[in-house]
């Protein structure tokens, strides 16, 4: 069986199987953008927490994927077989470049802007909003565009445990030692990798101010 | 004797021994012991070299600084009784390179202060056109426009604008035309100058230029290493018997070319 006549004969599932994966990414993505946007803006003034959460969201970066899934799985509520645990070791993932960028975004910002706005009579709250924030968007956005090109690849792995998406003809063509089977999960995959990056990419030039 | 005593008005800014550390306990003094009276609708301008500690003099009367010893009255209130935001809304601050948000407009950035005092739009919108004209930008052309639009003199032209939007009594202006090629600084400073006199408003001037000092002030105070050596008239200043008056004095007359026919 070639590849191509497998993609053919299978397009409706491959379909079904991209969107689910695109799901995972998307609910995962969500969680980490809420989590490490505020967590990024909360810290800029706390220089103790700041290292501690950068330190811990770097710490889970360096676990391999597919042992942080086996380590969430006997965990009570978070963990267990299925989306749910996926999902919660996707947005452990897709933390470190978000809170990471959303810090660098907001203290990266030309000194005398900040002088100005201080000086000016803003308080913290408003230069924080008003000032930091939307001149960070560009870089956080780049955090953003990051972790989700990363969050697509990993979301494979997490069909080891369940939770469905592209991984599962992966893992699947692995044990048929079929390759067609492996890129029904692989080529997809790679071209949401690659259209995630190219439209957040577009989004963040059009945020960028200099 | 029954005529009324002159009356010297309140000092709209006074340094009484000042000196600022840091660190404030025990560390290197950036200010040193300085007392000063700054009158309404004076200029009075801190010469100095860089590092000579001009702007911490500036940022100690808008309270981005506190004084480790002493005390800045600011309208007769010490400035660490003040409201650090109040304080501010009622200080100008222009800086060098303007220190414009370049995520604004030109007319949001001049009209951020006024927003922030709860001005309603019409109000906001009648002062920025009203400021642009008075800095000479043309409000059709300029107010649509980000920083990144404007040329260097035109920036430091809405810094000025920017700083005098709610009308404060105070203005401090920290080497707010060095960054500007030297046709383009003249030209401000022969506008702000005249700007100067027409407002009235109380004026703290920061530049190490001795030209720009003689121009603008109505006295010159000049720092040497965190205190003040000398202060005076713009026609007293020169005449002061300090070294340092008399460095700057020499290096000001440098640039002086020699008359022609004069012998060398």
């Amino acid at each position: 069986m070639t590849t191509w006549s497998f993609f053919v004969e299978h397009h409706a599932e491959i379909l079904d199987t991209t969107l689910e994966h695109l799901t995972l990414v998307v609910i995962a993505m969500a969680f980490a953008i809420l989590i490490g946007v505020p967590l990024g803006m909360f810290v800029v003034h706390r220089p103790a927490l700041r290292r501690l959460s950068l330190g811990i969201a770097s710490i889970l970066q360096t676990i391999p994927s597919l042992a942080l899934f086996g380590f969430l799985i006997p965990i009570p509520f978070i963990g267990g077989i299925g989306r749910r645990t996926a999902i919660v070791a996707l947005v452990l993932y897709a933390l470190l470049p978000i809170l990471r960028n959303t810090y660098v975004g907001l203290t990266g910002i030309d000194p005398a802007v900040l002088e100005a706005a201080e000086a000016m009579g803003m308080t913290n709250v408003q230069i924080l909003w008003r000032v930091r924030f939307p001149l960070a968007l560009a870089v956080i956005l780049a955090g953003i565009r990051t972790a989700t090109v990363i969050t697509i690849g990993i979301a494979t792995i997490s069909a080891a445990i369940g939770a469905g998406g592209l991984g599962t003809f992966i893992f699947r063509g692995v044990a048929m030692v079929s390759d067609a089977v492996i890129l029904a999960g692989a080529i997809p995959a790679a071209l949401l990798a690659i259209l995630a990056d190219f439209l957040l990419g577009l989004l963040e030039r059009r945020l960028r101010v200099s | 004797m029954n005529a009324k005593p002159i009356t010297i008005p309140d000092p709209v800014i006074e340094f009484r021994s000042v000196t600022y550390r840091v660190p404030p306990a025990n560390g290197h003094a950036l200010v040193s012991d300085i007392s000063l009276a700054v009158h309404p609708g004076e200029t009075l301008v801190l010469l100095g070299r860089s590092g000579g500690g001009k702007t911490t003099v500036l940022k100690l009367i808008n309270r981005l600084l506190l004084p480790s010893a002493g005390h800045v009255l600011v309208e007769g209130r010490p400035t660490s009784g003040w409201d650090p935001i109040r304080l501010r809304r009622g200080i100008g601050y222009v800086i060098q390179e303007a220190g414009l948000f370049p995520h604004f407009t030109v007319a949001e950035n001049i009209g951020l202060v006024p927003g922030l005092e709860k001005w309603d739009a019409p109000r906001i919108a009648a002062r920025v056109e009203e400021l642009l004209r008075l800095v000479g930008l043309a409000p059709a052309k300029f107010a649509a426009r980000r920083p990144r639009e404007l040329s260097g003199g035109q920036r430091q032209r809405v810094g000025v604008a920017r700083a005098l939007a709610a009308d404060p009594p105070i203005l401090l202006m920290d080497e707010p035309f060095g960054a500007l090629d030297p046709v383009t600084r003249a030209e401000l400073q022969r506008e702000f100058s005249a700007l100067a006199r027409r407002l009235g408003k109380t004026i703290v001037f920061v530049t190490h230029d001795l030209g720009e000092a003689l121009l603008l002030a109505s006295r010159i105070a000049l720092l040497e290493a965190g205190r003040i050596v000398a202060v005076g008239s713009p026609q007293e200043f020169l005449h002061i018997d300090h070294p340092e008056v008399q460095a700057f004095a020499a290096s000001f007359a440098t640039y002086r070319p020699t008359p022609p026919g004069a012998s060398s």
